[in-house]
């Protein structure tokens, strides 16, 4: 194996640099200028019914065993304290906070974000993106920008419905099953629960991560090599960086909303 | 612009999701009850708040009649200014005074408030005196040991209490 020539290493860097830069223009250009796709609703309803309608069941179902699954682990820590009652408090709070936003997004990945990257990724090595270009129809606005922004859309809602059905599986367990005082399950919870705090930052955060795996879905659709195997390298990095990227952001996010 | 049969399940998609946010802000977070009630503001001075937090409530026979709104540090007499939102369907007495409780053995602080006697009743931007401040444990522990100090360096005191 021979040694790294310096020029490779300056190679490397200006390459992950302009990588970067790139990825920024596209991302102010989708933000910006691809506002304007959502005059054209027609294209973003579209994309919502393929991102969102699709992935519902999915995330309702996740969102009901993670519902449920915390409500019997929470319980069993709670009842060492004595403390059953707050079980509808801690499972409120774990999904509204965080298990909604961010499994829904690590979902939302696995589900929407690689197939928007498969598909773009395809266009691209079909040369459809380079065709609307020859015809002076950005592919940016036409095809790029509905998906982001319906991806921005949905994401929140998902997370929303992640949370509500995790709500209600956690009531399942922790009531019908477990036998929790169903007063104290809902009363604790209206109690320990803030609607712009807790629930209103969820929703901050969803919108994040929406923005964020979609737009890193499309980056890697658009960047990919338009190959076969370009397309699925492309979309195997879609789901292992849109989701480092939802566990890093969180972790921000976190911090900045919740330590104060 | 043309109608599409996603037009249907797009706006039961968002319907859900809507549906699921009111279900979130409704049941888990109750929002009807916490905001929307008119409140006066009474502030208090205390030396010491312990872990009183802004938005913690303040009860009177442990029903919630208000919350904090702001707390403050008054430099002039080195206490802590205490600002409470008190819901305007309750009245307390003008010389009703506050403590700093704690729910439980390991719970929330909250703020007690105790009515007095007089006839007039608290209105907005009085100022409360009478106030007992949070207990701190090390005060508390402090306290214990000198006082067992004191028992031992003075045994003729113990002989008395036998």
């Amino acid at each position: 194996m021979s040694w790294y020539k310096p020029s490779d290493v300056g190679f490397a860097v200006r390459s992950k640099l302009a990588d970067v830069g790139l990825g920024a223009r596209l991302f102010l250009r989708l933000a910006f200028r691809g506002a304007q796709s959502l005059r054209r609703f027609g294209l973003v309803r579209d994309q919502i019914h393929f991102l969102g309608n699709y992935s519902l069941a999915i995330i309702a179902v996740s969102g009901l065993f993670v519902g449920c699954v915390l409500s019997l682990q929470g319980y069993y820590t709670l009842q060492r304290y004595g403390s059953s009652e707050a079980l509808g408090l801690l499972v409120a709070l774990s999904l509204v906070r965080e298990l909604g936003p961010v499994v829904a997004a690590l979902l939302f990945a696995g589900r929407a974000g690689t197939s928007l990257t498969a598909e773009i990724g395809l266009m691209k090595a079909g040369e459809q993106l380079s065709a609307m270009e020859m015809m002076a129809v950005d592919p940016v606005q036409r095809i790029l920008a509905p998906r982001f922004w319906a991806g921005v859309i949905t994401m929140p809602l998902l997370a929303a419905v992640f949370s509500a059905v995790g709500v209600v599986g956690g009531y399942v367990v922790g009531v019908l099953m477990l036998g929790v005082d169903p007063g104290a399950f809902w009363g604790q919870m209206q109690v320990g629960v803030d609607v712009w705090r807790d629930v209103g930052n969820g929703v901050v955060k969803s919108i994040v991560f929406g923005v964020t795996v979609t737009f890193v879905a499309l980056l890697q659709g658009y960047e990919s090599q338009p190959t076969p195997e370009g397309v699925s390298r492309a979309t195997t990095r879609t789901v292992v960086m849109a989701s480092l990227a939802v566990l890093g952001l969180d972790f921000l996010l976190t911090a900045m909303m919740f330590s104060i | 612009m043309q109608r599409s049969n996603n037009d249907i399940w797009v706006g039961l998609f968002v319907l859900i999701g809507a549906a699921a946010l009111l279900f979130l802000a409704l049941q888990s977070a109750n929002l009807l009850s916490l905001n929307f009630q008119k409140t006066y503001a009474v502030t208090a001075r205390f030396d010491n708040i312990g872990g009183l937090k802004p938005q913690t409530a303040v009860k009177s026979a442990g029903v919630v009649v208000g919350r904090v709104e702001s707390i403050t540090f008054d430099d002039k007499n080195f206490q802590a200014t205490v600002t409470l939102a008190l819901q305007t369907r309750y009245s307390f007495p003008k010389d009703s005074s506050l403590k700093i409780l704690t729910s439980g053995l390991l719970g929330e602080q909250y703020i007690g408030i105790e009515a007095g006697a007089d006839e007039k009743t608290l209105q907005a931007g009085d100022v409360i005196t009478a106030t007992q401040s949070a207990v701190v444990l090390e005060n508390l522990i402090s306290q214990f040991l000198y006082s067992k100090a004191a028992e031992g360096s003075a045994p003729s005191g113990n002989s008395n209490k036998k």
